[in-house]
């Protein structure tokens, strides 16, 4: 999202709230969004490819949709309890006794609530965004895909075939393991260089293209990883019975919705629907605090983290570097600069989406001021660790208690195991294995630390000096443990970090 | 919090900010203030480039940031013989290590002046072909207690249609405008080749990448201290060319014959003047000679044979009559020491010249 970008959106979001007072806000969102989608994807030297992906992200989802839809009545959202979310911060979930269930259930209740369902307009609504959009191709009326779009017919075709799946799923309704497994897929096959090569290389031979110019960087689909989650989610979800009945209205305007496309949050849909259901007015103190997230999210982006990325550990100059002293500088850099990109970029979301009466959930607190890696996983990306949580850790965790492993053993596996799936969803490269079993194992040993240390950490309580003194040496530590973490994340080779690692400690 | 009170003042400030900066013009005090020579090891050569990311070095117009990152800004040691070397790409060094520069292969050589000052050379070459260019860097340089000037120059940075051209000339008005009327220069102050700022380009929306600039150097500085990497240099370049055109022009110039007011002499008289008695040296700086098509009409790329020749004729009558010490190293280096340009030099051929030179610094240094 550029400059110009955000303030587009944050125009559009104050002139509805200014002029319409809030009504139809649910419709501009989902306009918004579709275009947003064309708007914002990059263009690929693969021949009408960007719009293409844009369209596929929206098939997608009314898939997804058709697949999840309820048939019967509308079911009510569960309410969310602030003192007991879904999932647990890490340093409770492993202090628990091993039957106890690690995530409740809580089951929707059958009652119409809402609005009639909209369905029709909504796919109106899109499929008019498509074909305009692809008219673009001919009247070139304006500038919403990064490159010309296909023909008319072509789209035509395709939207008919995309609305056939739609009704074949919604149909026999298959399991919702098989489209999980088609999103996995897609998933893996987009963050795995090899697999994205033979790809890059297929749709240039169907297009005609020279496959032999066939690169891993052809493929670079916006917001893909954010919309798989999202989409996973609901999958989950509903296969757990827990998914309150959504129009598509609101389940699209969820899983593209245009300031947390690019980066983000991964909130939870029955929250987020609760926001998109309650009846908004644009207030002062909304634009103030909007205004003012937007405003230092662009500083912190755009100020700090380019600034930042000058001089940041990257590929090239981590070769290049001739001393320990000027490798940490770098590193330093590099860790600020990825904090002030990410958190700078979620608070641009989250303003955007404040403006429009939506409050996203934070993805950051403060997470290099962490105590410990326990801690310091609370505080970063914190809407993925969360997803992780409730979706891979929380399972397996049950899993394995049931099957009545050690509780030790279950603990190593099950971080380990869940930080090497974080490193995965990065890209599927030995670097980000080895960031995610350095993060696994930097828990487990914190974990098991905390643990044998709990009583005399209690001793502490009467010795605030020391506690103090603790606490900053706690963040020091954690701070570095996980700059060093970095060294495999910013760069591409185990080699080229394990000398980046070398050159830091002098050797 | 009212926020349309909040807006107002911030709108306010920010009026307030850009008025200040448009009456005043803090870049030259901004450009001062420098981390180099400090955090950072000052830069060998002047800031030049248009790969940032590559070669941790761009180019920018603040003359004072400039020289602020040099190493010349650093204080000068009591033992020290400083010998400034002003000139084109050839001197700043492209596609050379600093160490391999003219500057570095004078400073390797370890050169002692007879009254046992350590002869230190300072590369304030920067690459482009004009003399006015060379004039202003000579300008400043005055300013840094030089002991010694050497001045290498090429035919190409004397036509007066390259007086003007060079960006950096075109950027800096003031000053140059200040040394076309000290030195009664033929060339008009109001020449519209200059960039006149408006008063919109002096507030600070105007001046913003002239301030980002500035701030990038010192961000720069930290790569260039970490890396020691300058320049961006390519695994493989072109090489300069050795079968020419058959074309005997030479700008807007004709032979037979070269007249001395067809070249921009009096910059070279501006010069010696500047240097005010500080020891100076010109040099005609080494040349490639093809042996390729055409090349009994030129010699390279840059010069037909006529007007090199009628060149070197009036600048050593030139420096005869003025009575300056000089050098004519046209073809001082063998042809194949030549690399992506018919006047840059490979590291072998920088050796050579420096040591050619660094006999010359050697006597001027020793009072011979």
């Amino acid at each position: 999202m550029s400059l110009l970008h955000i303030l587009i959106f944050a125009a559009i979001a104050l002139a509805h709230g200014a002029l319409l007072k809030g009504r139809g806000r649910n419709w501009l969102m989902l306009i918004a969004s579709v275009l947003a989608l064309y708007w914002l994807q990059p263009s690929t030297p693969i021949r009408h490819l960007d719009f293409w992906l844009s369209t596929a992200s929206l098939a997608l989802t009314i898939i997804v949709w058709a697949a999840t839809r309820s048939q019967t009545p509308n079911l009510k959202l569960p309410t969310p309890n602030p003192n007991h979310p879904t999932t647990e911060p890490p340093n409770h979930r492993t202090t628990q006794p091993p039957n106890h269930p690690t995530t409740p259930r809580q089951r929707p209740v059958a009652i119409a609530e809402r609005e009639p369902p909209n369905h029709p307009t909504t796919l109106l609504i899109i499929v008019s965004l498509i074909l305009l959009i692809a008219l673009n191709r001919t009247l070139a009326f304006c500038c919403l895909t990064p490159t010309r779009p296909p023909g008319v017919l072509q789209v035509t075709i395709a939207l008919a075939l995309i609305a056939a799946i739609a009704f074949l799923v919604s149909h026999f309704r298959p399991n919702p393991l098989i489209l999980i497994a088609v999103i996995l897929f897609l998933f893996i096959a987009l963050k795995t260089d090899s697999l994205a090569h033979a790809l890059s290389a297929a749709l240039r031979a169907l297009n005609g293209q020279d496959a032999s110019q066939a690169s891993p960087l052809d493929i670079r689909w916006l917001g893909f990883s954010y919309l798989a989650f999202r989409l996973i989610h609901v999958l989950r979800e509903r296969a757990s019975g827990k998914l309150p009945d959504l129009s598509l209205q609101e389940f699209v305007i969820y899983t593209v919705f245009f300031p947390a496309i690019t980066a983000g949050p991964i909130d939870r849909v029955e929250r987020f629907v609760k926001d998109l259901r309650a009846p908004f007015v644009l207030s002062q103190s909304s634009v103030a605090e909007g205004g003012w997230r937007i405003l230092w999210g662009v500083f912190k982006k755009f100020a700090l983290a380019d600034t930042l990325a000058l001089v940041a550990l990257n590929e090239v100059n981590a070769a290049q570097v001739r001393s320990a002293f000027w490798m940490w500088a770098l590193l330093y850099a590099y860790a600020f600069r990825l904090y002030f990109d990410f958190s700078g970029y979620t608070d641009i979301a989250l303003g955007l989406a404040r403006l429009l009466g939506v409050t996203l959930p934070d993805n950051f607190d403060r997470p290099y001021l962490s105590q410990n890696l326990t801690a310091f996983w609370n505080g970063w990306h914190i809407t993925l660790a969360q997803w992780f949580r409730a979706h891979y850790f929380n399972p397996l965790t049950r899993a394995l208690r049931s099957r009545q492993w050690p509780p030790a053993l279950i603990i190593a596996f099950t971080q380990l195991s869940t930080m090497i799936l974080i490193g995965l969803w990065h890209g599927v490269t030995w670097n980000f294995v080895a960031w995610g079993v350095w993060h696994g194992i930097g828990l487990f040993i914190h974990n098991r630390w905390a643990d044998s240390t709990k009583p005399r950490a209690a001793l502490l309580d009467n010795r605030p000096l020391l506690k103090r003194a603790a606490a900053i040496g706690g963040a020091l530590l954690t701070f570095h443990f996980v700059a060093l973490g970095w060294a495999w994340f910013a760069l591409p080779e185990i080699g080229l970090s394990l000398k980046v690692l070398r050159v830091l400690f002098g050797r | 919090m009212n926020l349309r009170a909040l807006l107002l003042k911030t709108a306010l400030l920010f009026a307030v900010a850009n008025l200040l900066l448009a009456a005043g013009d803090p870049l030259p005090a901004l450009g001062r203030l420098s981390l180099y020579n400090a955090l950072f090891p000052g830069r060998p050569r002047l800031p030049f480039g248009e790969t940032p990311d590559r070669a941790y070095n761009f180019s920018l117009y603040q003359l004072e940031a400039m020289f602020a990152a040099h190493e010349i800004s650093a204080p000068k040691p009591a033992d020290e013989y400083r010998v400034v070397l002003i000139g084109d790409s050839s001197v700043w060094g492209t596609l050379l290590r600093p160490e391999d520069t003219l500057a570095g292969r004078i400073n390797a050589a370890a050169l002692t002046a007879a009254d046992g000052k350590r002869i230190r050379a300072y590369n304030l070459g920067y690459p482009t072909m004009s003399l006015m260019k060379d004039l202003l860097m000579l300008d400043l340089a005055a300013q840094h207690q030089p002991d010694m000037i050497v001045w290498l120059t090429t035919l190409e940075s004397f036509p007066a249609n390259k007086q003007l051209a060079s960006p950096i000339v075109q950027n800096n008005l003031e000053p140059v405008r200040r040394l076309i009327e000290q030195h009664r220069l033929s060339f008009d102050s109001n020449d519209s080749a200059f960039v006149v700022p408006t008063f919109w380009d002096r507030t600070l929306i105007g001046r913003r990448r002239a301030l980002a600039d500035v701030f990038r150097l010192q961000l720069y500085g930290v790569m260039w201290a970490a890396t020691g990497i300058d320049q961006d240099y390519p695994a493989t370049y072109e090489l300069r060319a050795n079968d020419l055109e058959a074309d005997d022009s030479f700008h807007d110039l004709k032979p037979p014959h070269l007249a001395e007011s067809d070249l921009a002499f009096d910059m070279l008289d501006a010069g010696a003047a500047i240097a005010d008695g500080i020891p100076i040296l010109f040099v005609n700086e080494p040349i490639f000679a093809a042996d390729g098509a055409n090349s009994d009409l030129r010699y390279n790329f840059f010069y037909p044979r006529w007007a090199y020749d009628d060149y070197r004729a009036l600048w050593s009558e030139r420096a005869a009559r003025n009575g300056w010490r000089a050098l004519d190293l046209w073809n001082l280096v063998a042809p194949a020491e030549f690399t992506n340009s018919a006047v840059h030099l490979s590291a072998a051929g920088e050796a050579l010249l420096a040591e050619r030179v660094g006999e010359e610094i050697l006597q001027v240094a020793s009072g011979r």
